[in-house]
């Protein structure tokens, strides 16, 4: 066999394997980075030149649809469903912070606090996978409909009350609100915000701790000083790993809200599913992205945890 | 020495584990502005010790005070005493200069940029001010955590093993530097060490720890020519021990029957009063000499030790030989090279010694206790630091 092609691909014959030996080595991150750049050409690259394409046709599903540059697609989706954008992105950045202000002590203890329990706090904290997100956000809706025990309780304890004044339910019940949506994003991905700050606790060597105590810091201001900038690179992730599907989402919305509650996942299902106008359901797609994008962006700059990520 | 008003003084102090006792009802004085080294074994308390005048471990018992005031109950954060840590501690996400500003801004101490900089001057690292201690080599992190903590001029500053982690080469220029530091911002030091080249070099006191209690207290010469114990004889430097009978007892001299041969020893250094004594003599005290061949000046039989020489090692500016007695312990003697030739293994010799370098100690202590085994840890240490 001859070899012609002097690209680093060419076949290695028998005579020249010791001189191609560093070639081949050369050539392993690019083979082990294969599969993956593969799977991300087809089920990412593709659907997504696909998707945008989409959103910039114009036609009809029975018509056939024609690529126009209908930009104007664009301005249309976002005026007509700006309140739904706006309350996807208000809802997720409060079910963020929810799970913030949750995960933060739940992980901070796990991590320094129980000692040999640590483990099976861990396991409790992945336990709702075992199930599947739609079943356990059915589960919600069971508990907090009618007239059961949490809504006795919301009733009796004025935390009803409470949330009718800020309007996160109108009534006096909890299903079908703003407040069944918020609490169910929360739940939903508590545990995508505690692993990450988990992992960043974790890993903070205690005696700086000790050393922040040595250096005049009370415990308080220890934490401020140093294991709050030191778990910043959780804190960055988890937030991201809830903000973004949290933004996203369609499923709380629609299983524990009302129609006033309608998030832009929802939007672009209907669109896509029901009202078969995959210009608009494309648009809104894109844009949904990219404005995730451009806020993880500013985000994670501002934030300014790149050494320590 | 006592009373000033910035002594250290641990009363009664100790720390139990469980049913480990870590340190075990320690007193001490540690005068204002002294180097002081806690000296012993990894598993002796040193390091305990350390860490509760910092305030990081609590007493099981007695009181820490430092001049008039009693320290015991003080949070560590409110502690005039700042302390170097074994691993540096420095905090990774913030530069250099953050770190060593960082006790200041607790206090909200002024003139900030003048004291941080002129910490930095003292250990010579003002041009890595804006660095990460990531991007610093080990010595370099070792000054941070030394101007870290001198920079807020606690009464005490507390050293835990601050050379540990650097090679030899930069640890014996570290305590060249440690020690110029201390005289020149003259505070109190506290220095802990498994290392005794290195206590004996910086430190004006050393206290030798075991098993959580001091088994000596003086300057380094004193402990090294006159140690009290097995322990110091052997964890400082190295000893001959060999069995011994005191014969007779007057004022000011022993007389002592060793393997056969009657010597002498100052009263004042045998600090015993029992019969049985262990009779030290450190190596570069013993004189080697081979036998003459007619036997005419027999050494030994005056005021020395007859042995053969199994062992010769030739170390450059001196040579080691380990001597055997007929009794077939082994001792060791140093002898410089200075020009009278090296004697081979198998020639017998003289081993000679001034009487007042010689010094006894109880036998019913282990005669190897305290001894170093090859990788410079000592043997029967505990496994706590």
């Amino acid at each position: 066999m001859t070899v012609t092609d002097q690209s680093p691909l060419a076949p290695v014959s028998a005579g020249t394997a010791v001189a191609d030996r560093p070639a081949r080595r050369r050539l392993t991150p690019y083979v082990l980075l294969l599969p993956g750049v593969a799977w991300l050409a087809i089920f990412f690259v593709v659907p997504m030149l696909f998707l945008a394409s989409q959103s910039l046709q114009q036609g009809t599903l029975e018509t056939g649809y024609s690529l126009t540059w209908h930009v104007a697609t664009y301005a249309d989706a976002l005026s007509t469903f700006s309140s739904q954008f706006l309350r996807s992105f208000m809802y997720a950045g409060i079910a963020t912070v929810l799970a913030l202000l949750i995960g933060y002590p739940l992980a901070y203890t796990i991590a320094f606090k129980v000692g040999r329990w640590k483990n099976l706090l861990l396991v409790l904290v992945i336990a709702p996978f075992f199930t599947s997100f739609l079943i356990r956000t059915l589960a919600w809706q069971t508990i907090l409909s009618g007239q059961g025990p949490v809504v006795a309780f919301f009733q009796k304890s004025g935390l009803m009350a409470l949330l009718r004044a800020v309007h996160l339910v109108n009534s006096d019940q909890l299903l079908s609100t703003p407040f069944a949506v918020i609490m169910g994003l929360t739940y939903n991905f508590l545990p995508f915000m505690t692993l990450p700050l988990y992992a960043s606790l974790e890993r903070i060597d205690l005696r700086l701790l000790e050393a922040g105590s040595d250096l005049y810091a009370k415990p308080f201001t220890a934490f401020r000083k140093v294991t709050w900038p030191l778990s910043l690179p959780g804190v960055v992730a988890g937030t991201l790993l809830t903000f973004i599907p949290a933004a996203g989402d369609y499923i709380n919305s629609k299983l524990l809200g009302n129609p006033n509650t309608t998030m832009i996942g929802q939007v672009i299902d209907g669109q896509f599913l029901r009202v078969l106008d995959y210009p608009t359901a494309a648009a809104l797609s894109f844009s949904l992205m990219v404005t995730i994008v451009v806020l993880v962006v500013v985000y994670v700059r501002r934030a300014g945890t790149e050494e320590l990520v | 020495m006592a009373g000033h008003e910035g002594d250290l003084r641990l009363s009664g102090l100790t720390k139990r584990f469980g049913s480990f006792t870590a340190v075990d009802n320690l007193d001490l004085v540690i005068p204002e502005g002294s180097f002081f080294a806690l000296l012993g074994p990894s598993g002796c308390g040193k390091t305990t010790t350390l860490r509760m005048v910092a305030g990081l471990e609590e007493p099981t018992a007695g009181t820490i005070s430092i001049g008039t005031e009693d320290i015991t109950d003080t949070k560590p954060y409110r502690r005039p005493v700042n302390t170097v840590f074994q691993n540096y501690a420095l905090f990774p996400h913030l530069d250099i200069w953050e770190n060593v500003a960082f006790g200041l801004r607790r206090r909200a101490v002024p003139d900030l940029k003048t004291k941080v900089g002129e910490a930095l001057e003292l250990v010579e690292l003002a041009h890595l001010a804006k660095r990460r201690p990531s991007q610093l080599s080990g010595g370099q992190q070792q000054r941070v955590a030394l101007a870290r903590a001198i920079v807020n001029r606690p009464m005490v500053l507390l050293l835990d093993e601050p050379l540990g982690a650097l090679d030899l080469k930069l640890r014996r220029q570290m305590q060249i530097e440690l020690k110029r530091i201390q005289t020149e911002v003259g505070l109190t030091f506290v220095h802990v060490t498994h290392d005794q080249e290195e206590a004996m070099t910086m430190a004006d006191t050393i206290a030798v720890m075991n098993d959580g209690r001091i088994e000596q207290l003086g300057g380094p010469t004193d402990l090294y020519e006159s140690p009290v114990s097995t322990f110091v004889a052997n964890f400082l430097g190295q000893s001959n021990l060999v069995r011994a009978r005191v014969t007779s007892r007057a004022a000011d001299v022993l007389d002592v029957e060793v393997e056969g041969h009657s010597l002498t020893l100052p009263a004042a250094r045998c600090v015993t009063t029992s019969e049985d004594i262990w009779f030290g003599v450190r190596p570069e005290k013993l004189s080697v000499s081979p036998v003459a061949a007619d036997c005419s000046s027999n050494l030994a039989a005056a005021r020395g030790l007859r042995g053969v020489i199994t062992d010769t090692s030739f170390i450059g500016i001196s040579t080691q030989y380990v001597v055997r007695l007929p009794s077939g312990q082994d001792l060791m003697a140093v002898r410089q090279n200075d020009g009278a030739g090296i004697l081979r293994p198998g020639e017998t010799v003289d081993l000679t010694w001034e009487p007042r370098f010689a010094f006894g100690l109880d036998a019913s202590q282990d005669a190897h206790a305290g001894s170093q085994v090859e990788d410079g840890d000592p043997v029967g240490a505990g496994a706590r630091g």
